[in-house]
Parts: C-alpha cells; structure tokens; sequence
C-alpha cells in the first residue's frame, strides 16, 4: 500500500499544556485507521490538524508527499464528518450534500446526479427535501457521511461520529461505515474512545495517551500482544500482573514460576505480565496452576465472570462454565496466554 | 478558527478609542482644574469637595429617594401584572406582553409629553373634575408628577423582567409543590415568589438605574426649578459650562449606580443561596 | 367556585386599569393632534391644520430628515460592525471574549447621560466640530454593543464546528461567513438592526450633549419647543408613534406570516 499521510513529530501546546508530544505516524491509502485514547489524549486535536482548523507549533504534515501545513483546510483533499454531524440547519438534505458541489460550481445535472448517487450510498433515497432540522441522529449521521464523500475525498476524518447514538444504532452503522469504506475505496480516519468500535471496523489501531502513540497495529496485535501496561488496561479487561522475567521462556510472578513464550528481555528484570480472562480456564484444584477460591460470579449473557481470590491478588475470569461461590478451584492457562510486556518509563 | 479571530481585531481599537477613552475623560476632567486645554490639565480634588455642599447633597438624596419611591411602586404594580400575564393562555401572553412593550420603544420624551396636558392645570383631569364640581388639583410641578412619569416610563421594563422570570419557571415545580400538600397560597409565597426574585431584582436595576439619572422627566414633569442629579450635571454642561464640576457629579453617580448595582447583585447571591440552602433541617 | 371566578374578574380589571394607564396618554396625544383649536383638553372639531403646520415648518422638517438619515445610516454601519465583531468573538479566546463583552458592557449598563458626557469630551478633546457627523458617530458608538449583545447568543446556538464544516466543504472563510455564518444568525441580525434602528430614531440624551445648536434631531427639537404647549409637537409625536408601532407590529407579526407560508407548503 502506497504511503498517503505522514507526521513527521507533531508538537502542539494549547495555553502552555503540551496535547501533543511529538507524533510520528504514517497513514497508508486505502486504509482505516482508528486513533483510539481517553478524552484528552490528543487525538481528536491531531485529527484537526490534519484538516487544516489547527495549526501544529512543531512538526511537518506530508499529504502524498507534499507539506500541507500552510494549505487552509478548503484546499485539502480530505473532508471531515464532525462529532454533531454539523449539518447546516438551514438546509435540507439535498442542498447539505450538494454544499461542497456547488461550492465548486459543478454543473446542475452533475450535482443532481453525485447527489442522488451518494444518498443511495447511505440509504437516504427519498430523503433529498427532508429539512435536516427534523431528521433523527441516525439519519443526520448518514447525511453527514455523503456530504463528506460526495467530494471524493482522497481522505475522510471521522470525529467520533457515532458518539451521539444510542447502541443498537452504533452497532449498526460500525458494520455500515466500514462496509461504505470498503466500497468507495478511499483512507478513512476515525476517532473514538469506544476500542470496541475500534476494534471492529479498523484495519489498523493507533492508541494514544497523554498526547503520545502507546501503540500502532492491527487490532489482532493491540488485544493480544499489548506493548505495556496502558494498552492493555485500555483494551479489553485485564489481569495485570506484576513479575519478573528470569530467563527466556521463564517468568515468575506470585512467588511461582511459569513457562512462557516471550524471549529477549534479559534476566531477572522486572515487567508487566497480562493475562486475559477469558485465557484462563476454571479446573480442578489439583489440574490447576494457581490454587484460590471462587469470590463472586455475574452471569453475563454469554460468559460468567468469576472472580477468583488467591493469596497474593483477585483475579477475573471469563468462562462458560459457572462455579460455586466459595468453592476451591485451580486455574489454567497455556504459556502463549502469559503476554509480557516492558514495563513503562513512568 | 483563527480566520474568524481576527474579526474582532478592528473592534478592539474602536472599543478602546470610543467606549475607555471617553470614561477616562470623565475621570480625568473631574479630577483637574477648570480650563479647557486637556494639555495643560492641574490635578484637584475641588470638584469633589464642592459637591459636598447642602444644596448638592439635598439634590443627590432627592434623586435617591425619588428613584426608590418610582422602583417600589413599579414593584408593586408591576408584580401582580406580570403574575396575571404569566398565568393566561400562550397566545394571550404574547399579546399582552406586545401591548405592554410597545410604550418602551416609543420615544420617552414624546411618552412624557403626553401627561402634560393631563396633569396640567387646565388639563384632562383636572376639567374632568370641573365637571362634577372638585378642583383644580395642583398636579404638574410636584413630586407625584415626576414619580407617575418615571413609573410610566420605566413600569414596562419591570414587569418585563418579572414576567420573563415567571414565564421561564418549570411548571414541574409548582405542580410537585401541590403534590406535596401546599395550597395556593403557600405555593405562591414558598417556590413561585422566591424563584422569581431574580426578575425582580433585575427589574429593580432596569428601573432604578434611569430614574436616578433622569433629567428629561423632572424637566418636563417638575418644571424648571426642579433638580435631580440628572439635571445638575446637564446644567454644568450645557448651561454653566463646568465640565470639570459635571464630570465630578457624573462620577460621583456612576459609582453610586454601581455600589447599588453591587449590592442588588450580593443580594441577589445571598437569595439564592438561601433558598438553596436555607431550609435545612 | 366563586373565589377563582372573582380572581378572574380582578385580573381582567388590573389588566384593563394598566393598558388604560399605558395608552390613554399617548392616545389623547394623538387624538388632539387633529384638534382645531391650539387647546389641548376640549374638541374643537376635525382638523389637519397642525399636520400641514408641521409639514410647512423648516426646521421640523429638516429635523426629521436629520433623524431618518442617522437612524438609516447607524443601522447599516452598527449592524455590519456588530455582526462581525460578534462572530470574531464566538471564535476568540475566552480572554478577549470577556475583556470585549464586559467593556461593550460599559455603555449599556452606564447611565445614557454618562456616555453623553463622555462621548461629548472626546469630540471636544478631539476638536471635531459637533453637527450631524458627531451626532452619527456617537449614535454608531451607542447602538453597536447592543447589536452585538443581540447577535451572541444567536452564534452561541451554532455548532462549534459549522464554520470548519463548511470550509472543510470547499468554501473560502468568506463563504462559510455569507452562505452559512450569516444565513443561520439573520434573525439575530435583523432583530439587532431592529434595535440599532429604535434607539438611533428614539435618542435624546447622546444627541442632545454632542450635537451644536445647528443640528437637532426630532427628540431635541421636541425637547426645546416642548416648553410650551404646542400641537405641532403632537402632530410630530402621532407620527412618530405610528413608525414605531408599524415597525413593531412588522417584526413581531413577519414570523407569524413565516409560519403560515411553511405549514402551506407541507
């Protein structure tokens, strides 16, 4: 895939605060790639840097090659879906999605046509003289992506786009936007604080904190091989352990010494160890590798969570099979399921 | 966007050379000498020591207590209409609150006008009252003329402000009140009259604060010996041609207006609060 | 129910005592503004006399034009001004947001003849030569910060991000303003020029104190010749009230219309 987007160290300050410290990131064509982080981590601020409202205190933007940092944000080919949709209110459909084509003065028939086009896209046939005033947050949503993509942007920045909807409709449109992106075949950029969002739709994960990149990859490789304590606390439930790593393939943590699948940390140093719950199996007490008794257990429609207490920690575990409260039980899991991970600088 | 931002950049200059120049003018001629070069201006502080002089301060506390008279009356008037209007059907409300809001934008001095030829000697009442045999009745000149032309003038601005705050209430409120065994009475006295104080408080600040600077009315209504601060500083500007004098007064009651404007404002805060947290049991 | 029957009565009469209060005076002055007599308090008969007296005296004329003229011109100016100095503001930093509304403030809570005097320094300092120009340039002065505090909250109803959407879209910052900015603000717009417009036409005080003895408006003219009684005042007062009453009325009934012609084409 051919390279479209790079930063090249992104510092930005807002009124002595550092939001961003320093952002590498290459973004290819064709790709969707979610910037995933807590409120405040800098994410939606780098976003808005890339369409040209904010304007970096240090760093370069390449565009396909080209620095983009002094081109204003009407001349970038990349068109943004706003977090409220922003839809001009004293409109209707028609007119919102056609803004951008008139705009550019294209001619009636052309407009009419990429128009009727767009709103078959996202499933608002019908809807061109509906005022966008009396829509529903589904509906704005969808009005907002084809008045997005009927400029035929080499690049769509989403801002939390699904944030206002209720669930039900975020799970929809999650499978609709990624199946509109697969079909106009263009790079998407998508904000959230959701990782399931994340995870579901994006080609690859970009997780953020404190205005700095924790990790860049697939959301295969985020939810399982976390590179430290952040991105594993953030994505998906944890049991973060600490320990030390003695030798490679050889980790103790609880007093006790496990196999292990990780290699080249050195020896006796000290690092984070996630176990998953639902990599952990309930067993007999004496087919287990920790010993403890069972604390609570929450039926979760699909899975229990149990919550086993051992000597040294609690731990939380997701398994089909329920166990009584108060019973003894061993725990299993295999030596690909220990992650290890460097423990952080702070 | 910064693009935007810069919009206000040319209103900067413009605020500061036409709104902060001009108070700092009043401030400065007040405190220097007579004498119209601004280059050569003496500090002094003779401008304020005059104004301490029993026929000045028989003018300022006239103006005060003129001006308190005009506000409880329009309180008292203007709170049981406000009331009515709040509580009729939607439609109604908007047009009697027009009919109530259009005096206030036509022309004061025309409004003030107008009661000269009632209240005058010969005037509507008074050969009204000729007709059934009473009078004359010495109106035009007092201080019941100038306090019903201040009411008049200044009334809608209170009822206005009531209203709003009426109108805005959360019926939610009252309905939980009666659900809570209040009868009307206590409904009014204990949650639509305390949350409504806010309006009345800035109904008292639209008021007070042009009657006590007035001197288009007390000219009109009190006649040509009648003074109010408002007709002492027009005085040593346009007739005497004591600027400095005239600034001094006018600072004098800017800070008077303000200290009263503060004072409603804390008071307003100490309502508040109370009716917040008062009633703890 | 007798007790809410009689509450009933009390307020249709509170409600008629005050709009009697509110209109009989300003109706008796337009009702002897047709007098045939110069008395004020007993009908002589029909005339139009003080109306054709008003419209032969110069100097009533001149002043009405001198009105018209600085209420128009102050409404173009004040509301092109204040509509752009408010959308600066919704954009600016929260600093220079409250340091221009707390000192645009100043003229609006500061007593009128306050900002008479000081605006009347600042011409004289300046030895701009008071006449109609001063008259402009103060009235311009006064109406703005109201304008402004017209449009703001107009601007604070937006989405933040519809300026950028629009930009984002292709437009210039220019079109953003003019096609959305601007379209999407218009009531708040009209009813600042609105305001600017009444004050300007209505102003006493600020004229009275910055204009010279040439010029005079129609408040000042009112004021120098209301000394005695006069039903030419009246006729020019009747006037007046049915330009603002038209005025109003326009404002406050054009929605209404708005309405009707939506609900027509649904």
């Amino acid at each position: 895939m051919r390279k479209l987007i790079e930063f090249k160290n992104i510092v930005k300050e807002f009124n002595g605060t550092l939001v961003l410290k320093g952002i590498n990131l290459v973004i290819h064509e064709n790709e969707f790639v979610t910037l995933l982080g807590p409120s405040g981590c800098g994410k939606t601020t780098l976003l808005r840097i890339l369409g040209g409202f904010l304007s970096q205190n240090e760093g370069q933007v390449f565009f396909d090659g080209i620095e983009i940092s002094k081109v204003p944000p009407y001349k970038r080919e990349i068109n943004t879906v706003f977090q409220r949709y922003a839809l001009f209110p004293h409109m209707n459909v028609f007119d919102n999605v056609a803004f951008g084509l008139n705009i550019k003065k294209q001619d009636k028939d052309t407009i009419k046509q990429k128009v009727t086009r767009m709103l078959k896209l996202v499933g608002l046939e019908g809807y061109e003289d509906r005022p966008v005033t009396l829509m529903s947050g589904g509906q704005q949503q969808r009005v907002a992506i084809a008045r997005a993509l009927v400029n035929e942007p080499m690049v769509l920045l989403l801002d939390e786009p699904l944030g206002a909807l209720d669930l039900k409709l975020r799970k929809e449109m999650q499978h609709e936007l990624k199946k509109i992106q697969q079909e106009v075949g263009i790079t998407f950029i998508y904000v959230t604080h959701d990782q399931e969002e994340a995870l579901t739709m994006s080609d690859t994960i970009v997780v953020m904190n404190q205005g700095e990149i924790q990790q860049i990859g697939t959301p295969t490789d985020i939810y399982n091989e976390p590179e430290n304590r952040f991105v594993a606390d953030f994505i998906g439930e944890s049991n973060l352990i600490e320990g030390t790593i003695l030798d490679d393939y050889r980790v103790s943590f609880d007093d006790q010494e496990f196999e292990c699948i990780d290699a080249g940390f050195g020896e006796n140093v000290n690092v984070d160890i996630v176990l998953r719950p639902e990599d952990i199996d309930i067993v007999p007490v004496e087919l287990g590798k920790i010993r403890g008794i069972v604390k609570s257990s929450l039926f979760k429609g699909v899975h229990f969570e149990i919550v086993v207490e051992t000597p040294y920690r609690e731990f939380i575990i997701h398994t089909t099979d329920n166990a009584a409260i108060g019973s003894e039980v061993g725990l299993h899991f295999f030596p690909e399921d220990i992650h290890i991970m460097q423990k952080m600088g702070y | 966007m910064k693009v935007f931002g810069n919009l206000v950049k040319p209103y900067l200059f413009w605020m500061t050379a036409f709104i902060v120049v001009p108070m700092l003018l009043i401030v400065l001629y007040a405190f220097t000498k007579h004498g119209n070069s601004v280059m050569a201006f003496q500090f002094t502080f003779d401008n304020f020591g005059k104004f301490i002089d029993p026929v000045f301060i028989k003018v300022m506390l006239k103006s005060m207590q003129v001006a308190i008279i005009t506000t409880v009356v329009c309180i008292l008037i203007g709170y049981p209409i406000a009331y009515i209007i709040a509580n009729v059907n939607e439609r109604l409300q908007t047009l009697l609150m027009l009919l109530v809001t259009i005096p206030m934008w036509i022309n004061m001095l025309v409004r003030t006008y107008a009661w000269i030829s009632i209240l005058s000697d010969s005037g509507l009442i008074n050969s009204f009252l000729a007709m059934i045999n009473v009078g004359p009745i010495k109106m035009m000149y007092t201080d019941f003329a100038v306090i019903l032309g201040m009411v008049y003038n200044f009334l809608p601005f209170m009822i206005l402000s009531i209203y709003t705050s009426l109108a805005k209430m959360d019926r939610a409120l009252i309905h939980a009140s009666y659900d809570l065994g209040a009868n009307q009475r206590q409904t009014f006295l204990r949650v639509i009259f305390p949350l409504s104080l806010p309006g009345v408080i800035s109904g008292v600040t639209l008021v007070f604060l042009p009657a006590v600077s007035t001197f288009i009315i007390p000219k009109f209504l009190g006649g040509g010996q009648y003074m109010l601060i408002g007709n002492l500083i027009e005085n040593q500007f346009i007739t005497v041609g004591e600027w400095n004098f005239g600034s001094a007064i006018s600072l004098i009651m800017a800070m008077i207006i303000m200290l009263s404007m503060y004072l409603t404002r804390r008071m307003d805060k100490d309502i508040v609060a109370e009716a917040q947290g008062g009633n703890k049991w | 129910m007798v007790g809410s029957k009689n509450r009933v009565v009390l307020s249709v009469v509170l409600i008629s005592l005050i709009l009697v209060f509110f209109y009989a005076p300003i109706a008796s002055l337009m009702v002897f503004s047709f007098n045939n007599s110069r008395s004020l308090t007993s009908w002589a008969g029909f005339s139009t006399q003080w109306y054709s007296a008003l419209f032969e005296n110069r100097e009533m004329m001149q002043a009405i034009w001198v009105t018209v003229i600085v209420a128009l011109l102050t409404t173009v100016i004040s509301t092109v001004v204040g509509t752009l100095t408010a959308i600066g503001i919704s954009k600016s930093r929260r600093i220079i947001r409250e340091l221009i509304i707390n000192v645009n403030n100043f003229p609006i809570l500061n007593p009128e003849i306050v900002t008479a005097i000081g605006l009347m320094l600042l011409f004289s300092s300046l030895q701009i030569e008071k006449g109609m120009i001063t008259m402009l340039l103060a009235h311009i002065i006064f109406s703005t910060p109201y304008v402004i505090l017209t449009v703001l909250p107009k601007l604070r109803n937006l989405d933040p991000d519809i300026a950028e959407a629009a930009m984002d879209l292709g437009a210039t910052p220019f079109q953003a303003l003019w096609k959305v900015i601007v379209p999407l603000i218009m009531p708040g717009v009209i009813s600042g020029a609105l305001l600017a417009f009444t004050m300007s036409f209505d102003d006493f005080v600020i004229s009275y104190f910055v204009s010279g003895n040439g010029v005079k408006n129609i408040s000042i003219l009112v004021y120098t010749m209301s000394k005695r009684i006069n039903p030419t005042i009246n006729a020019l007062s009747t006037i007046l009230v049915v330009i603002i009453t038209v005025v109003l009325l326009i404002v406050n009934l054009a929605p209404l219309f708005k309405k009707k012609e939506l609900r027509g084409t649904e």
